[in-house]
């Protein structure tokens, strides 16, 4: 995997809202690669910019507030942002699919899943007939959704969570994308249902050679699921590295913050460590790292400037002053 | 000192629009006794539709059992007059899961606070604006936020409102529906935190409603499992979690996810759905998904019986 060349490359990528308020720095220089068949995790809390920064990949950027204001975004080395809306309507769901948070609000209640899933079939592969509708069986049975005929006539009403996050994932993979985006796939299901879900993804990503950005704000996903993790804060990523490395050696104290403050199903419990204060407000962001006022950490330099990024070990990164600090 | 014997509610499934006679009944609860001591937190865990958020409503009086009986301090609550039932509100309260909803937009936070307390009853206005101070004092926020209006908080804040209304009228038990749920990974362990801190200090009992494992455990004492409107299992909450009893309660504890990914482990994955509660499966409602099924599983409903010292458990297997 590591020698192959990276199917999605994402470069200084920049993404703002201009608002009465001043400008929202969204996501503001984010940079990673990921190779097929491998799983990103973006973490992060709510308003850290993961969700922009998937918007910002397959260019559903709300504008005019929003804009893409910098950056690359490489995949299969066409750069994204270069196209033309009508090019990259033939990226979107064609090569790369999105899965979103809640399937009440991302299927149509007005229309059965059998005309759901074969709309996208039909204008992304061109299918018609009985092969279009034995590609939309497929798909859903890849799912392993009960594909009797009257199954392709059913509402979304009629299904539970679990079977709704499945027909919007089996659309999602019907046309074989090369890059799935989840964002919090499983945040609206139930514990069990939930497993079954991330265990069917891991299933058919490795039968499709799929890459994953799997969104979340839970690391308990992370765990089960990620190859790799991002750790975005204030629209940065501020750690980087594999799943192991970072759970073993984490390099950024937000990091550590964030893995220290899970309540744990395991032995006793103790007070859990909280972190003080609250994220901050993008528009007005403080100089210096943006962790800093929370930060237990902190230095002086800290409150000056941004920390660079520095690689801990081989394919893990912080962007920490202490960290840094302590390696040098 | 809170006690729910035989629990049941059934609401009618009618036509569309709520008009016409019931098809059929949903049964939410179905025969659930539980109880909660002074200063102890119950936990009551299981997936949407096992008619968790309907045994809080019971206990909260929002919802009238079709049958069985709770019980406020060895007192039928159907046998209360005005002043007990006054009583009884005072000495229950709620947090619910989201403080976007639960809180009024057009309200500023000292009258959200200052609602619950009794009118015209004997407490001067001065006081209740000290008992209001007091409690945002006491849950950690600022004397001067109570002019304020909801939308000016954050999540984890507009949380610690929520939680210094129900503390206003010095109640005995707080039930907690999903307390956290709503909330960010670092703002969670604040109000667990807090939570944890407020029972050690008022000798709180709470109720806690939650479908997170590790957040139920972090403040209950003891368990109760929920599976389409039954109990499955109930003890003492470190037992349980060592040594769960009923295979739905063991499914559920593995299908957590793990804390570290060298933990990834075999789960026990269910196949299938919660039932749906119209039609519960007869026998052992949790007998078609079940890895452990017996052959009178599906015709025979198990008892609800002591397996083991303290561990109450409805299955076949003991």
């Amino acid at each position: 995997m590591p020698d192959s060349p990276p199917l999605l490359v994402v470069e200084d990528l920049k993404t703002h809202f201009f608002t009465r308020r001043g400008i929202v720095k969204a996501v503001d220089g984010v940079s990673f690669t990921l190779h097929a068949g491998e799983t990103l995790a973006l973490v992060g809390e709510s308003g850290s910019g993961k969700s922009v920064t998937c918007l910002s990949l397959v260019r559903l950027v709300p504008e005019p507030a929003g804009r893409i204001v910098g950056g690359r975004v490489l995949l299969d080395g066409e750069d994204l942002l270069a196209k033309s809306p009508a090019q990259m309507r033939r990226v979107r769901g064609k090569q790369i699919a999105m899965v979103l948070q809640d399937p009440m609000t991302s299927l149509n209640p007005a229309l059965t899943i059998g005309t759901q899933v074969s709309e996208v079939v039909r204008l992304h592969q061109g299918l018609r007939g009985s092969s279009l509708r034995d590609r939309v069986v497929d798909a859903l049975r890849r799912l392993r959704i009960p594909v009797a005929s009257t199954w392709l006539g059913r509402y979304q009403h009629q299904l539970s969570g679990g079977m709704r996050q499945r027909v919007s994932s089996a659309i999602a993979l019907s046309c074989a994308p090369r890059l799935l985006i989840a964002d919090e796939p499983t945040t609206s299901l139930d514990v069990t249902i939930q497993a079954q879900y991330l265990d069917l993804l891991k299933e058919v990503q490795a039968s499709a050679g799929l890459a994953v950005i799997l969104v979340t704000h839970d690391f308990g996903i992370v765990a089960a699921n990620a190859d790799r993790v991002a750790v975005m804060y204030a629209g940065k990523i501020v750690e980087m590295g594999s799943t192991l490395d970072v759970f073993n050696h984490p390099s950024h104290p937000y990091t550590r913050a964030l893995l220290r403050c899970l309540p744990e199903a395991g032995p006793k419990r103790h007070e859990l460590v909280e972190i003080g204060g609250q994220p901050p407000d993008l528009a007005r962001l403080p100089a210096g790292c943006p962790f800093a006022p929370r930060c237990p950490e902190r230095l002086p330099v800290c409150d000056e400037a941004f920390p660079p990024t520095l690689a801990v070990a081989s394919g893990h990164v912080a962007s920490c002053w202490a960290t840094s600090a302590a390696h040098v | 000192m809170l006690q729910a014997i035989g629990m049941k509610k059934y609401f009618p499934a009618t036509t569309v629009l709520g008009l016409g006679r019931a098809r059929g009944w949903i049964k939410a609860l179905d025969g659930v006794s539980v109880q909660v001591a002074e200063g102890e937190t119950l936990g009551i865990v299981g997936e949407s539709g096992s008619g968790k958020t309907t045994l809080a409503k019971v206990f909260l009086l929002l919802e009238r059992p079709t049958a069985g009986s709770l019980l406020f301090h060895g007192k039928d609550v159907r046998t209360f007059g005005r002043d007990d039932l006054a009583r009884y509100r005072r000495s229950v309260q709620a947090v619910f899961q989201d403080p976007y909803s639960s809180l009024n937009p057009r309200m500023r936070v000292e009258s959200i606070v200052a609602e619950p307390l009794p009118r015209n009853n004997g407490m001067t206005r001065a006081a209740g604006r000290e008992r209001v101070a007091e409690v945002l004092e006491l849950v950690g926020l600022r004397h001067s936020s109570g002019t304020l209006y909801p939308h000016e908080f954050s999540g984890g804040q507009r949380q610690r409102i929520a939680i210094a209304r129900a503390l206003v009228t010095y109640p005995k038990c707080i039930i907690l529906d999903e307390p956290v749920s709503a909330l960010d990974v670092s703002i969670r362990a604040q109000i667990l935190n807090l939570l944890r801190r407020l029972q050690e200090q008022l000798g709180l009992a709470y109720v806690m409603i939650s479908h997170d494992l590790a957040a139920a455990r972090y403040l209950s004492t003891r368990l109760a499992v929920m599976y389409a409107g039954k109990l499955v299992e109930s003890g003492e909450c470190d037992a349980v979690y060592r040594e769960p009893l009923h295979p739905y309660t063991q499914a559920l504890l593995s299908a957590a996810l793990p804390l570290h990914p060298s933990m990834r482990r075999q789960r026990i994955v269910l196949s299938g759905e919660v039932p749906n509660p119209m039609s519960p499966p007869a026998g052992c409602r949790f007998h078609p998904r079940c890895p452990q099924a017996l052959p009178q599983c599906p015709s025979e409903e198990p008892t609800w019986q002591e397996a083991k010292p303290g561990r109450l458990t409805a299955c076949h297997l003991y």
